[in-house]
């Protein structure tokens, strides 16, 4: 697959001193969603600002599809579509006027017919005369994204786009997500929701001071960090783990009547099998059994902890 | 050149200009009635003529000036400051639109509202006033020169501007009072030789008394040293605009 986006040695160093990337490189793959993942000020907005030219970059380059950010300003940016973390929104203006404003803006002739698809597609077509200062917050962060579509990027960026909004709305946009990325567009998402990330990505990205510490298939991301766990319901309650069993990664609930097996499903060395009948030797009986998967979110808990 | 983006930008300042009409507009043209009325009829109808032009003619041009110099600078700062101001200028420094483009669409729209200020106040006047324009050519020319270069004032002064109290600083604290001295409402000459001399170092006389020219054919300083700080200005603000873009000061991190 083609890169869209290659960000090559990028770091930037605040005039206040303040280092808030440090020589980030990453490739973004035409037609992909990716969700770049991190901690409150791991530089997720810094970079995408630098992507956008929002931000100087201190040193290294930014190319979207072949064109330098800097020097071939005009045609990198006509690609990108910017839907920002903050609800910054005209307030006097209708939504028709401020979603054809930022057509024009991005060198786009009027095309009604565009903005009409748009504003249906996110619902706001009932709203168009109605001025933004009216709107609810959910409401705005969909102007906002009408905005960022109004002149077809083949990039997008979604900084937080879900913060804030309501169950339907959240739901409305992971659609919208979707429709994008059929239609070919490249989508980058940031989110401090990981389900976000779990249900739409097809690579996830984490970024932790200024680094990205990891980028991964998403599938593989879940193959090679997931971990599975057994939870049995015993018949009678243990007072410890027995000796016999420590070769095992187990946990004992505080009443001991639950024991817990935390094990890697891609290693072929463990079985669940030998692991019951070990407990059946023991005479250890149980009454109910479970498994668990790790989520996105404990990946990403996880991975931002032993990073640090 | 991103045409799109110039005409957005300027048709998305025009519609302000017309939501606002009363502030725009009707305000200014109300003040400068009260002017005509209080200078030009009250006190000036006991006054003599200066140059052979009765005194509410005389202050025509001056009070053009004034608001022309004032709206300049506070349409385009505020063009600028306000999208600062609630965060939307992501949008302005994310498309792929030059610095020559945002100033000559934010500019040029503050420019236009100027001008067209000040042709009402011309026509205004006119029910006050017996007003004839001598170098109509000139006139258009010092009007469009003077409207452009403050309007580039007032988008320095928006982008340098840290809140909404920074914008009315230099139009009332530093233009107002370089207007009225500037001999808005009467000449230099009728000032004591001393405070003539000093008036030369104020720029706005300069402005006015080109303007002036324009009208009735006789000014307070040469018509080319008008013409030489008109330009003077431009390209000063040019330059510090020009500046501004270059080094992204108070627009990009």
């Amino acid at each position: 697959m083609q890169a869209i986006l290659q960000i090559s040695n990028v770091s930037k160093v605040y005039a206040s001193g303040f280092q808030a990337l440090k020589s980030v490189n990453l490739d973004i793959q035409k037609g992909e969603v990716f969700a770049l993942l991190g901690p409150n000020g791991a530089g997720k907005t810094t970079l995408i600002s630098i992507i956008c030219g929002i931000a100087k970059a201190s040193t290294g380059t930014v190319t979207v599809d072949g064109h330098d950010n800097v020097r071939d300003y005009r045609a990198s940016r006509s690609l990108i579509g910017l839907v920002p973390q903050e609800l910054t929104t005209d307030a006097f203006e209708s939504v028709w006027a401020t979603v054809t404003f930022s057509r024009g803006l991005f060198n786009k002739a009027p095309d009604p017919t565009h903005i009409e698809n748009v504003l249906r597609g996110l619902s706001l077509w009932d709203k168009r005369h109605n001025r933004i200062l009216t709107l609810s917050g959910g409401m705005k962060r969909r102007v906002l994204i009408a905005k960022a579509l109004a002149h077809e990027p083949r990039l997008l960026f979604l900084d937080e786009p879900t913060a804030g909004v309501d169950v339907d709305l959240r739901r409305d946009m992971w659609q919208l997500v979707r429709e994008l990325r059929a239609s070919g567009v490249t989508v980058i998402l940031t989110t401090h929701y990981i389900d976000e990330a779990e249900e739409m990505a097809d690579r996830i990205g984490v970024m932790r001071r200024g680094e990205i510490i990891l980028v991964k298939d998403k599938v593989d991301l879940m193959r090679d960090f997931g971990k599975k766990q057994l939870s049995l319901q015993l018949q009678r309650p243990l007072r410890r783990i027995p000796p016999e069993l420590l070769g095992y990664s187990l946990d004992l609930s505080a009443d001991g009547s639950e024991l817990m097996y935390t094990y890697d499903a891609q290693d072929e060395r463990i079985s669940i099998v030998g692991f019951l009948k070990h407990l059946g030797d023991l005479g250890i009986d149980f009454r109910d059994l479970r498994t668990t998967e790790s989520s996105l979110e404990d990946i990403f808990v996880s991975l931002v902890k032993e990073k640090s | 050149m991103n045409l799109h983006a110039v005409r957005a930008i300027y048709a998305f300042e025009m519609a302000r200009t017309a939501r606002t009409l009363m502030q725009s507009i009707i305000s200014p043209m109300v003040s400068t009635s009260l002017y005509f009325i209080v200078f030009g009829s009250a006190i000036g109808s006991r006054m003599p003529t200066v140059g052979g032009v009765s005194y509410g003619a005389f202050i025509v041009p001056g009070l053009i000036m004034l608001s022309i110099l004032t709206q300049s600078i506070s349409n385009a700062s505020f063009a600028i400051y306000f999208p600062k101001y609630t965060g939307t200028i992501y949008e302005l420094l994310s498309a792929p639109v030059s610095a020559f483009e945002v100033v000559l669409s934010y500019v040029g729209a503050a420019a236009t509202k100027s001008v067209v200020l000040g042709l009402i106040i011309l026509a205004t006047s006119a029910i006050f006033v017996p007003l004839h324009v001598e170098h109509p050519i000139w006139m258009a020319g010092f009007l469009f020169l003077t409207a452009t270069t403050f309007s580039l004032v007032g988008f320095i002064i928006g982008i340098l501007a840290t809140g909404f109290e920074n914008l009315q600083v230099v139009p009332l604290l530093i233009v107002t009072p370089l207007t009225f001295l500037g001999g808005s409402f009467y000449s230099i000459g009728m000032l004591p030789p001393f405070w003539q001399k000093v008036a030369l170092f104020n720029p706005v006389v300069y402005l006015i008394s080109g303007f002036r020219w324009s009208f009735y054919g006789f000014a307070d300083v040469g018509v080319g040293a008008s013409v030489a700080v008109a330009f003077g200005f431009l390209i000063t603000s040019l330059a510090i605009v020009g500046w501004i873009f270059k080094t992204g000061y108070r627009l990009k991190a």
